[in-house]
């Protein structure tokens, strides 16, 4: 085994609006081995995600496996609707990077 | 028809301007239709409350212009959906007066343009709360009557509906209100006698346009195309291609379910679908499914107005008032409150360098750095108060008394010793839908022989 983050991993780690209402996260792998080895590890997991985003799990509203893109998704409610005065990302494009330092245990 | 080409040069029209090497490849690789979506809920609620465009006109105009000559030149439909960022009223005819001012600044020969208009009267809203018919979206409760009272403007997302309309009048351009990004292009599909999946599934990847292609790079064009079997996609760009993980990875974004996308009149099912490379630049989709709604809903936006809104800055250096920029915020507040009462006021502090982009999301919110840009936004009934409220809760930090602090000289640093206008501050107020009963009766169409 050995420890990987998870920006060395991912091909894509990124957060966008899903609505007014929602900010989704994607975390997408170029190779379906990696993928798997990623899901198998249990990092993310619905509890994961929301303890490493501090947000109370009543805000996580999807948690998916999109295995025709290797891809982790998972879906939070706002506090607010975007671009509401006081929110600093009105696209949510910049929710993602607690995600990049994700430690991945991986069978070598 | 045994297939239909459709190519798409930008996936928000206006918001930044289209590639033009690759839209011409796509133009010459002969579609049937050049097709853009022009708008998003994305920019938040302020264009639409205040009915203005978050796009520069000259970026609009340039993509219109390349879309209009070419579609006149080969002699296919052009096809816009959610004009100006909003797709409200103003907007449509805004895009409406261009295409008639592109047309006469190139002397182009005769065409029919169709529009349609998305907004809907806040009175109708009204009649459909009473009936129970307003229902919430993504956790929101049903609308309530106050809510509608604290907006300012309302549009509803129009399905293919109005665009098959136009189509079947005959329009050789189509300029849209409000309306799902898929329906521009499915609705183009439907009208040609495609299936319902195939069509809207050619709508779902090809709305942002080079988002389905990798290796990453906006706003160059793609070309979709359908048959009653498959929908291929293929990247025009010499430097992208359409591959199983981009396109596959599209059908995920922006959207909470990668599985279900859902638009006026059913639910595009994409759990079962199937992606194959057929050629370097092209991959081909089979598998989707559409599931119509038992009930005609249609999903309405609505902003509405909070206040005059004005924005301060102000930076901190010194390390003791970085560890207590809490209390530094809550002296300005104080002032405030002090001059304007408790209500009728808002100040809202962003802290960049500590949790200013996540709040309360924010991992290392414990962890600042070694300096600190506070943002400040007042906002107010009047333009008057919300400049006095932000000047003071911006200056006021400056005189923040911390016990220890060593620098008694000012407390924080100013790029600019102003507060400056900003647009009003708005909040989404309705994002729910409405049962209809006829798909077309919130979307009144229009046509006119330009030229």
């Amino acid at each position: 085994m050995s420890v990987k983050k998870l920006s060395d991993l991912a091909k894509t780690i990124r957060s966008k609006n899903a609505g007014t209402d929602k900010i989704t996260f994607d975390i997408i792998f170029r190779e379906r081995d990696t993928y798997e080895k990623v899901k198998r590890s249990g990092v993310l997991t619905r509890q994961s995600v929301c303890r490493i985003l501090n947000a109370d799990p009543a805000r996580l509203t999807d948690f998916v496996e999109y295995d025709p893109a290797c891809a982790i998704k998972f879906t939070i409610l706002r506090l607010r609707p975007s671009g509401s005065p006081g929110d600093a990302d009105i696209f949510g494009a910049q929710q993602y990077a607690p995600f990049l330092d994700v430690e991945v245990n991986v069978p070598d | 028809m045994q297939s239909l080409k459709i190519i798409c040069p930008n996936g928000h029209l206006g918001f930044a301007p289209l590639k033009p090497g690759s839209f011409h490849i796509g133009v010459e690789a002969g579609p049937d239709f050049i097709a853009a979506d022009s708008g998003s809920d994305d920019i938040g609620p302020v264009p639409l409350g205040n009915d203005t465009c978050a796009s520069p006109k000259a970026w609009q105009e340039h993509d219109l212009e390349e879309m209009l000559l070419a579609s006149r030149r080969i002699g296919v439909p052009m096809i816009i959906g959610s004009s100006g960022d909003t797709g409200t009223n103003s907007r449509v005819d805004m895009y409406v007066e261009m295409i008639r001012e592109i047309a006469a600044r190139h002397k182009l020969p005769p065409f029919k343009l169709g529009w349609f208009y998305s907004e809907v009267d806040k009175e109708l809203v009204r009649e459909k709360i009473r009936s129970g018919n307003v229902h919430g979206l993504d956790a929101r409760p049903a609308l309530t009557e106050e809510e509608l009272d604290a907006t300012s403007r309302i549009v509803a997302m129009a399905g293919v509906h109005p665009f098959c309309a136009l189509l079947d009048q005959g329009c050789d351009v189509i300029i849209g209100g409000r309306s799902s990004d898929s329906a521009v292009f499915a609705g183009a599909a439907l009208a040609r006698g495609f299936p319902e999946a195939q069509s809207y599934y050619l709508g779902k990847v090809l709305e942002c346009a080079s988002f389905c292609a990798e290796p990453y790079g906006a706003k160059e064009t793609v070309l979709g195309e359908v048959t009653k079997d498959w929908v291929e996609v293929t990247a025009m760009s010499p430097a992208q291609r359409c591959t199983i993980a981009s396109v596959a990875g599209h059908a995920m974004y922006e959207r909470s379910n990668p599985f279900h996308e859902f638009v006026a009149g059913g639910m595009l099912d994409m759990t079962d679908c199937v992606y194959e490379q057929v050629s370097e630049k092209t991959t081909r989709v089979t598998g989707m499914r559409f599931v119509p709604a038992e009930e005609f809903r249609v999903k309405l936006e609505g902003s509405g107005k909070i206040g005059e809104r004005f924005v301060g800055m102000a930076g901190i250096r010194d390390p003791y008032t970085i560890a207590h920029v809490d209390e530094v915020i809550e002296w300005a507040r104080t002032q405030v409150r002090e001059r304007f009462g408790d209500e009728g006021w808002e100040l809202h502090y962003n802290v960049f360098g500590r949790n200013g982009i996540m709040g309360d999301l924010e991992p290392l919110k414990d962890k600042p750095g070694h300096e600190l840009l506070i943002v400040v936004q007042g906002v107010a009934p009047t333009k008057e108060m919300a400049e006095e409220v932000t000047i003071t809760g911006t200056r006021q930090l400056f005189y923040a008394r911390l016990p220890d602090v060593k620098g008694t000289a000012g407390g924080v640093s100013f790029v600019l010793d102003e507060v400056m206008p900003a647009s009003p501050a708005y909040r989404w107020t309705i994002n729910h839908t409405m049962a209809v009963s006829d798909p077309l009766e919130l979307f009144p169409t229009h046509t006119a022989i330009v030229g």
